[in-house]
């Protein structure tokens, strides 16, 4: 009878623990759906993005108030963490407060795990209030509804929740301390619990209720939470670090060449080259490159890692050019259809083992309207606090939709024919290209 | 008024090499607003007697637009075409007034064997100001108000912010920022191919909203580097009615005029 807890806490470890790493290696699987892309140039610069941006999080604070916010809820995310880490010792082996025997620095540890606490517990009560009361406009846009928007409340509400368990299991422990029952060693100390304690009853039976019903709680709302992510946009906890280090190191305005287009551009321009040549084979069964994105396996494994790693916090939109005149085009949008897309192949190569074919694609909800709507100005692309790069998913669609489906709007389709025939965009002639140094 | 432009042809027919090819880009060739900013920047070559060509007839779209508009075909033929061209001239260096030209020769072409220093025409001037070949004097222009609207493809796109505003400032002017600014810029509306096509259903015009920016600072001068963000500001002060208080000017014309060339 003495181990059924224990046993109980080793079950509920090793299931929270193995549905997490489950989802994990799905996680991974659909990230590497995407076409191959090298990234592993410039390590030392990656590895300085990776600190400057997910670790110290220097573009959070482009927005001040939301930004220091963040640091905090952060910061007692991580630190807090520590304490877990007790906390699974002590359940797996019976002990109670077992990193204890660190005497000062322990109370010092367990002062400023309750410090944090409760600074996140106000941040996050901020945060709602910035989404709920106040209505920041980014929280409100059209894609925010449903899942999305319940999502987030969930994650402030779990956070509001694991942060009071953890002040109410200290109070009471606090309380038991002082009443000197049994197991309860005086350890710790508690700058933030000691006034909830009074607020407690008195009662050494009630109090042990207490603390173990929070202690449970806490650790079983951390697993839930661990396993929650998955399904979630709070997923940039963890991809924000292979996400930074991945980014793009380029100058934001150069757009990749597409080594199948230059293939055939050589070949044309070649004077050598056999006009009456036929096509060369291809091998086995091998598929013609398609040019151009239209669904996720046209991408490559970082923009699906980006779609993955987008918390939705609407930066990117909050500053599109587009969007902001009211245009269709939303860049948060754009990554969250193509989550979505991910995630039902996903599960499709879940049923049937291997991709079976759907009919979908990323147009079946991403529009031309709001492709076209793009300026290019990356604008998106400089504000997302993990380097998520929007504008890279636009151009590949645009291909897709002028090179495999002449489908662009009409005017730009004369945009082309004049710079084919032109050399210019405009209806000039190529001769009077200098005529502007006689007028 | 003709002005003497040598060509690279011309130049390489008396076995001379140029110091730097002048891209003038389709804007610079073809629009009147533009043309008028090479002009002056033709101008401000000359003063500074710098040994530059153009390719004249032989200089065709960057393709920039086509890249943008999603057909890289077009783009990579159009860049191949440029490249044989110029890589035959040896060209080493080149300046242009376009943030788009600049953008795509400075950054996508390389990939295609078309490697060269390339230059915005706000850099090239700094630099010639910093070796001491410009002198920069305010003129007529001391004492006003100038805003500049950072172009994307200079600014965010390849991180040029300072170039054009430590030219500014040289003129004795007072530079004020608009709210957005630098990194934080608002487009102008055109970039991405925006500039060959109608928006997208929306209830407001970029170029409004961005006009909106620059009056906000109550400037004489709206300063920008790019043709294409000129068209648009010039259009949204238009649409104001202002034309008449308010210049929306490249700072190639703003130097040129200023020293009343």
């Amino acid at each position: 009878m003495h181990f059924l807890s224990n046993i109980l806490f080793a079950l509920l470890l090793i299931v929270g623990v193995g549905y997490f790493i489950m989802n994990v290696k799905k996680l991974i699987r659909n990230i590497k759906l995407g076409r191959d892309i090298d990234r592993s140039d410039q390590p030392s610069a990656r590895w300085k993005n990776m600190v400057n941006i997910a670790l110290g999080q220097s573009k959070m604070v482009r927005r001040p108030v939301a930004g220091i916010l963040h640091i905090i809820v952060y910061a007692g995310f991580i630190i807090i963490n520590i304490e877990v880490l007790e906390i699974i010792i002590d359940g797996l082996f019976g002990t109670h407060r077992v990193f204890s025997f660190a005497g000062g620095l322990y109370d010092f540890l367990i002062g400023s795990f309750e410090i944090l606490a409760f600074l996140v517990l106000i941040s996050v009560i901020i945060f709602w209030i910035r989404r709920m009361i106040i209505r920041i406009p980014r929280f409100w846009s059209k894609e925010m509804t449903s899942w999305p928007k319940n999502d987030a409340l969930n994650i402030l509400y779990f956070e509001m929740v694991l942060m009071s368990l953890f002040l109410i299991m200290n109070a009471a422990d606090y309380n038991l301390q002082q009443l000197g029952v049994g197991h309860y060693i005086k350890a710790g100390s508690f700058p933030i619990s000691q006034y909830i304690a009074p607020w407690l009853p008195q009662n050494a039976d009630t109090l042990m209720w207490i603390e173990r019903g929070a202690w449970w709680l806490h650790i079983i709302g951390i697993f839930i939470f661990l396993n929650y992510l998955y399904y979630s946009k709070h997923l940039h906890i963890l991809l924000a670090f292979p996400n930074t280090y991945y980014a793009n190191l380029e100058p934001k305005g150069k757009i990749n060449n597409l080594q199948s287009v230059t293939d055939e551009v050589q070949l044309m321009l070649d004077p050598n080259a056999d006009p009456y040549a036929a096509p060369p084979e291809p091998e086995g069964d091998e598929m013609p490159e398609k040019f151009g994105a239209s669904d996720v396996t046209d991408l490559t494994w970082i923009q699906l890692m980006n779609a993955y790693t987008c918390t939705e916090c609407g930066r990117c939109t909050s500053v599109c050019p587009a969007n902001q005149t009211g245009k269709l085009l939303s860049p948060r949008a754009i990554m969250m259809k193509t989550r979505d897309r991910i995630e039902e192949v996903g599960r499709n190569i879940d049923k049937n083992g291997e991709f079976k074919e759907d009919d979908k694609s990323l147009f079946a909800t991403i529009t031309n309207e709001e492709i076209w709507a793009c300026t290019s100005c990356n604008a998106c692309v400089e504000e997302c606090p993990v380097n998520i790069d929007p504008l890279s998913i636009i151009v590949d669609l645009r291909r897709y939709l002028v090179m495999e489906q002449s489908s662009a709007p009409q005017e730009l389709n004369m945009m082309f024919t004049n710079i084919e025939n032109n050399g210019a965009p405009w209806q000039y002639n190529q001769l009077d290209r200098l005529n502007w140094k006689d007028e | 008024m003709s002005i003497k432009v040598p060509t690279m042809a011309e130049m390489m027919a008396e076995g001379k090499t140029p110091e730097v090819l002048f891209w003038v880009g389709c804007a610079g060739s073809y629009d009147d607003r533009a043309k008028k900013i090479t002009r002056a920047f033709v101008k401000l070559l000359q003063k500074a007697d710098v040994s530059f060509a153009v390719l004249g007839t032989e200089e065709s779209c960057s393709g920039d637009p086509a890249k943008r508009a999603g057909n890289e075909f077009l783009f990579q033929m159009q860049a191949m075409t440029n490249i044989e061209i110029m890589n035959a001239y040896e060209v080493k260096k080149i300046v242009t007034a376009c943030p788009h030209c600049f953008n795509t020769l400075k950054n996508e072409y390389p990939g295609l064997g078309g490697n060269y220093q390339v230059m915005h025409h706000t850099e090239f001037l700094k630099s010639l100001l910093d070796e001491g070949r410009l002198t920069i004097e305010g003129g007529k222009f001391v004492g006003t108000k100038i805003t500049f609207h950072d172009p994307c493809y200079l600014g965010r796109a390849n991180n040029i912010y300072e170039a054009p505003r430590d030219l500014i400032k040289k003129l004795e002017v007072e530079l004020v920022e608009m709210k957005r600014c630098k990194s934080n810029a608002l487009c102008c509306g055109a970039g991405g191919a925006q500039m060959f096509k109608d928006a997208e259903k929306g209830d407001k015009e970029i170029f409004v909203e961005r006009t909106d920016d620059a009056l906000e600072t109550n400037p004489d001068i709206i300063a920008t580097g790019c043709p294409f963000c000129n068209t648009m500001l010039t259009d949204g002060i238009k649409n104001v009615e202002k034309e008449s208080e308010i210049k929306v000017l490249d700072i190639a014309e703003i130097l040129a005029s200023a020293d009343e060339l």
